[in-house]
Order: structure tokens, then C-alpha cells, then sequence
């Protein structure tokens, strides 16, 4: 059935599709919506799950860490200041393998005080271990979610799905709701192949030496690596069931492309309606939003870009000292491969601006008239 | 003297506490009462050390080693976990040191005691932080050395008084117990675990490593701080009403508690006469508050 909603009502929405069991949250602008409405869904009784509104963030995720250590599917949400504060417990429930989905509204990061969209909060998450999901619109948020425990209960690491402030949070689109039995066909309950049982009494984290340690470690790499296929896998699934699905690295019109525009989130939609006009002009330019950001799919993303001599990463966020963090990784990922094309490391509209159809034409047309970037981080100032 | 009975020996040999551990002995106590069906849940704290290292552990319970300031709030975690999953008999405990109780657990802990979870929250309190090497906490004693309050600099602040601080969240039931007297510590254990919500027991554990004192004098110096009112056993249910355990009277001077002590060596009788004046103070201002509302 088709509704119109906001972004964090779909992901309420999802949670509740998801037969969550135990939600922890303490709320936060713009997250504060799926608090709300989930204490409604839970409220009202259509959703059988132990809400604790607990007294923070970091609260929040060791909560869920315990439920999710006691066999429970758990879920939390947050964003900007309260994620940064989860950041001691993203590292420790990844580190104890717990499949708990998290919805954090990727808002930026004060000084000075700002509510508006910026993905510097959700990525510069980026070494905890947490798989991340971002997502372009509301339809996609919701599938997401549902994906999302999919995703956590095969690799056993927790999912962060991903979605603008206001953008999406706030802005209200036609999503066609899931139906619960196709859902409940894709996504089976939750059984945790360990959890805290007293007929079965282990220790979780105990004090470790260096072998130990270095092998668990590495073993959460290799399982958080192939949570590219995995990721890939719960999304043409579901599309099988549904008849959505979105790729890890949505290509659009990238054939024969001169530049191809990197973005993700919200932007990806923005970015599409530009690429249109551009070859309606005549230019040819490509679009590619990447979903998947940990594990980094490299190998679809330099697929995707084939041959084409430029790339213009379009960065809603800013690592202090080093520029845009998809411009980072994709140059990392390009570095050992043959067709490496020049970067564009363009970064702006961290802390709001609206990132117009316009302003993505402008950038595209600024990096088709540079032979090569002439500087690593190029500003695009937005109103 | 009744003899205390174990009814569940949940520690086995191989724990890798110091000599004289207190910590070691509470655990030992608290577990018989629980019994198997308990699940651990332990923040930093000498206890995270004390099971020893993996695949070792002197725990014959469900441990999960958890960060410095999250006991509480894992603890409801769990119990959310197993009331979802129709398991009501099992007890949740979260076990922490005072560090993680008086201090970066506290917020954590007062959020759980809001909500009244179903969870028994133990704070083994030895008066530092001993497993980093002893450095002051909020429940460091007046007057105590320690590596962050050296003799020339001691601690110059009272102890955090923790159990007003719970009685204050109205929880069902909160206990002062101490190693020297099991039987009255495994009694409140029973009732901890016999009451639903928030339960807190408050360990006294006295620490040779940190204290600077005998191994063999740990249960003596635990008996010394109940008998000079140092440290006094009582109840308190429903944040209201309030129960002594035991009245040592006349009680001990308190320099017989204090004396045997290396982290109060540097005291002169007068700084030593100024404890006991605190503890006379803190002593009275307890029983006012029993006679007020007595159990």
C-alpha cells in the first residue's frame, strides 16, 4: 500500500515491519520523529517490542548491545552529537558482533549550532566497524531498514542506515509500505548463534593477548568485507520480493560518460535531474551514487566508472585537513588500479545549503573545464 | 556464631585476584545466593582482570565484559532481552567497582534506577580506582593517599554518600553489606533477588593492594569499618524507609580501623580525630533518618 511519509516515519516504519524486540533511543533533532513514532507503533500495541527510553545515546547503544547479546533483534537511532557520543559503544558492539541497526539522521556537528544536513557525523565513523547504508529517498529508507537486519544477521556486524536531515527526515514522499507477510518471508526471526545462556555459560571479551586479539580483529575485517556480497545479495533478494532494489553503487547514465558525479544520499536524486540536463546540453555526464559506504565496494565503483577520464565526488562533509571523505576513499580505492582518472574533490553544503540540480551542473561543468583538479579540495560554496 | 552456608560455589579456582582481595570474596557470596541462573555483566574494574585471561574464566556464569560506564544500562539491556523472550527468573546483575558506580557509571546507573529495571546492580566499592593503580574516586575517603592524592596532597574531599544518592531514585531496595559478615551480606542478597526492579547492594572490599595494608588483615579491617561506624550496615526500601543492620555499640575508635592502613600513614591524631568526628556526624545524621521513617 502506498502512503505519503516522512523519512523518519519510514523508518519507523521499517522497524516495526522488522519485528524489532527491543528499541533503546533517547532523542535528538532531526531523529526525533522515529522516537516518536515508534513509542506510538509500540504504544498502540503493533509492535510487540521492550522500548527503554534511556538517558543518552551512549546509553542507548549499550543497551542494545545487551539485548542484542540476550538473542534479542534491536534497534536504535540518533544522529550528529548523540552518534559522536555513541562512539566508544559503535566500536565495542561491532567489536562483540552484535547485529543491532541503527537510523542516524546525518546532521551537522556543532560549533556553532546547526541542525541542517552534513555526513561528517556518520563518516567519520568510519573505522568502528559498522556496516553503512545511505540512502537517497524515502522509499529507499524504509526498504533499507528491512535490508538492514538482513544484512547484520548474516555477517553478525551492526548497520547504520543512513538519511539526510530534513531532506528526507522531514519531507514527506509516497512509499510503498512493505506488506508484513512478504516481509516476515524475507526476514525470518532472529536466532544468535551465541548469546548469554545460562545452560550454556561463556564469557564475552575477556581480557585477550595479542594473537587472540589480532586474529578476532582480522576476522572482523574479512567478514566485514564480504559484507559487500552479502549487502548485494540481500538487495536483489529482496527485490525478487518486493521488485525494488538499488545496487550497492547505482550507475545512471554512465555509458560512453567524459565525467561521472559521485554522490551519495539525497544528492543522488539531485545529481540524476542535472546529469539529464547535462546531456540534454550535450555533455556527457554520468552519475554514480554509492549506497554501500563500509564495506567500500570498490570493485563496483571503478566498474561503474570504467573509462571515463573524470571523476567529481560531490562530498556533503569535510575531514578537517584532509577534504571530502568519499574523495578520499575513492582516490584509495583507484590507486592500484590501471584507469585511474583524475579526481574532483568537490565539497560543500555541510551545515544546510540546498544542493540544487543547478549547483551539481555548475560543479559538473567547473571539472569539465579543468584538464585536472587544481586543488584536492575544491569548495562550492551554497547559499 | 551462625555459620554462613554456600549454596552455590559459582567461583572456581584460578580467579587472579591479589592476595586478600575483598572484591574476590563478595563475588564468591553474592553468586551463592543467585545462584546459576545469572547473568554477569561487568564494566572495568579489577573484576574484569579477576576472571582471568581467555579462554580462561573463574566465572561459572554468563560474563559479558562490557566499557567503563555501561554496566547499568547493558544490564537493562539483557533483562529487556529475556522479558521479551518470556524469561522473568533470571537474575540480570551488573556487577562494577566504585569508579564505575560513583563515577562514570553514575549517570548510566541513575537512568536504570529511573526506569526501576529488573536488575541487581553491585558496586564492590575498595575506595580507588585499583585496577588502573589506584587512583582517587569519588568514593575515596577523607583524608586517604593515593597515587593521583599523594600524602603531601590527600584527598581533601568527603566520599560520595551513593546510597542516598539510589534511595533518592526511589528503587525498591538498597543495601550497605560488607565481606566481614556474610551472613548479613547473603541475607540481602536473597531479598535483592526475591524484589523486582532495581536492586543496589553496596560492597565494602577492603583492597591490601591499594590500602597499603595486610593481605591477612582484609576481613579484619572490613570488620573494623562496620565496628566503628566507618562503614554501617543498613537498608533502605523504597527510597523511604530505612533499616539498621547492626549496632556496634559502643563502637571501636575509628583509628583502629584506620591505623593498620598505609594510605592514611601520613594522618596525624588530630586529622585521624577529625575522621572520627565525621563518622560520629555521618552516624547520627543515619539514624535520624531511621527513626524518621524505620522499616
Amino acid at each position: 500500500m502506498k502512503e505519503v511519509m516522512m523519512g523518519d516515519v519510514a523508518v519507523a516504519r521499517g522497524v516495526k515491519l522488522a519485528r524489532v524486540e527491543v528499541i533503546a533511543a533517547y532523542p535528538i533533532t532531526p531523529q526525533t520523529i522515529i522516537v516518536e513514532e515508534l513509542s506510538e507503533i509500540c504504544g498502540r500495541g503493533e509492535l510487540k517490542a521492550r522500548f527503554i527510553k534511556v538517558e543518552s545515546e551512549h546509553s542507548a547503544l549499550a543497551c542494545c548491545m545487551g539485548a542484542s547479546m540476550a538473542g534479542a533483534r534491536t534497534f536504535t537511532a540518533s544522529a550528529s552529537q548523540g552518534l559522536l557520543l555513541m562512539h566508544e559503544m559503535l566500536h565495542w558492539s561491532a567489536g562483540a558482533r552484535t547485529p543491532i541497526v541503527m537510523a542516524n539522521v546525518n546532521r551537522a556537528i556543532a560549533p556553532p549550532w546547526n541542525l541542517w544536513s552534513d555526513q561528517t557525523d556518520s563518516l567519520s565513523q568510519r573505522d568502528t566497524s559498522w556496516i553503512q547504508l545511505y540512502c537517497e529517498n524515502n522509499q529507499e529508507v524504509i526498504d533499507t531498514v528491512i535490508q538492514a537486519y538482513r544484512i547484520a544477521e548474516t555477517v553478525y556486524l551492526p548497520v547504520m542506515v543512513v538519511l539526510d536531515a530534513f531532506i528526507l527526515s522531514h519531507t514527506s514522499e509516497v512509499v510503498a509500505v512493505p506488506e508484513q507477510e512478504d516481509v516476515d518471508r524475507y526476514l525470518p526471526p532472529f536466532k544468535a548463534a551465541l548469546t548469554l545462556d545460562t545452560n550454556d555459560p561463556r564469557a564475552f571479551g575477556s581480557i585477550s593477548g595479542p594473537i587472540e586479539y589480532q586474529k578476532l580483529k582480522m576476522a572482523r575485517h574479512e567478514d566485514m568485507m564480504g559484507a559487500v556480497e552479502v549487502a548485494r545479495r540481500a538487495d536483489i533478494e529482496f527485490g525478487e520480493i518486493f521488485g525494488r532494489k538499488y545496487g550497492i553503487a547505482e550507475r545512471y547514465r554512465c555509458e560512453d560518460a567524459e565525467l561521472i558525479l559521485l554522490t551519495s544520499g539525497a544528492l543522488g536524486g539531485t545529481a540524476k535531474i542535472a546529469v539529464d540536463a547535462l546531456r540534454e546540453s550535450g555533455a556527457a555526464v554520468g552519475a554514480l551514487r554509492v549506497r554501500l559506504f563500509r564495506p567500500f565496494p570498490a570493485d563496483d565503483i571503478a566498474d561503474a566508472i570504467g573509462g571515463a577520464p573524470k571523476v567529481a565526488v560531490i562530498d556533503r562533509n569535510l575531514s578537517v585537513g584532509a577534504g571530502g571523505i568519499f574523495a578520499q576513499e575513492l582516490k584509495a580505492a583507484l590507486y592500484d588500479r590501471e584507469r585511474r582518472p583524475a579526481v574532483f574533490g568537490f565539497t560543500g553544503g555541510y551545515g544546510g545549503g540546498d544542493f540544487t540540480p543547478e549547483v551539481v551542473e555548475k560543479i559538473a561543468r567547473r571539472a569539465l573545464e579543468m584538464d585536472k583538479p587544481d586543488s584536492p579540495t575544491l569548495w562550492e560554496a551554497i547559499p | 556464631m551462625k555459620r554462613a552456608r554456600m549454596e552455590n560455589e559459582l567461583v572456581s579456582k584460578g580467579h587472579v585476584a591479589c592476595p586478600g582481595c575483598g572484591a574476590a570474596l563478595a563475588m564468591r557470596y553474592v553468586l551463592s545466593v543467585l545462584g546459576p541462573k545469572t547473568i554477569i555483566v561487568l564494566p572495568a574494574c579489577c573484576w574484569s582482570v579477576i576472571t582471568n585471561r581467555h579462554p580462561e574464566c573463574c566465572l561459572e556464569v554468563p560474563v559479558f565484559h562490557t566499557a567503563f560506564e555501561t554496566a547499568a544500562c547493558v544490564a537493562s539491556g539483557v533483562r529487556a532481552a529475556l522479558e521479551v523472550k518470556g524469561d522473568n527468573d533470571t537474575n540480570v546483575l551488573a556487577w562494577a567497582g566504585d569508579g564505575g558506580t560513583f563515577d562514570i557509571g553514575l549517570q548510566a546507573l541513575s537512568g536504570a534506577a529511573e526506569r526501576n529495571d529488573d536488575i541487581i546492580y553491585v558496586c564492590y566499592d575498595n575506595e580507588a580506582y585499583m585496577n588502573t593503580g589506584v587512583q582517587r574516586s569519588s568514593a575515596t575517603p577523607w583524608g586517604a593517599w593515593t597515587t593521583t592524592t599523594p600524602a603531601t596532597h590527600f584527598k581533601g574531599q568527603e566520599k560520595k554518600n551513593i546510597m542516598e544518592i539510589m534511595a533518592a531514585h526511589r528503587i525498591p531496595y538498597a543495601a550497605t553489606a560488607s565481606i566481614s559478615m556474610p551472613e548479613d551480606l547473603m541475607a540481602k542478597v536473597e531479598r535483592a533477588r526475591d524484589t523486582r526492579g532495581t536492586r543496589f547492594l553496596h560492597i565494602f572490599c577492603p583492597c591490601p593492594t591499594g590500602w597499603r595494608s595486610s593481605p591477612d588483615l582484609t576481613i579484619e579491617l572490613a570488620r573494623a569499618a562496620v565496628e566503628s561506624r566507618a562503614f554501617p550496615l543498613y537498608e533502605i526500601f523504597d527510597g523511604a524507609k530505612r533499616r539498621l543492620s547492626l549496632d556496634p555499640a559502643p563502637p571501636a575508635p575509628v583509628a583502629d580501623y584506620i591505623r593498620p592502613q598505609g594510605r592514611f600513614r601520613h594522618l596525624d591524631s588530630e586529622q585521624i580525630e577529625a575522621i572520627q568526628n565525621r563518622v560520629d556526624e555521618e552516624w547520627l545524621s543515619l539514624l535520624r533518618l531511621i527513626e524518621n521513617n524505620p522499616a
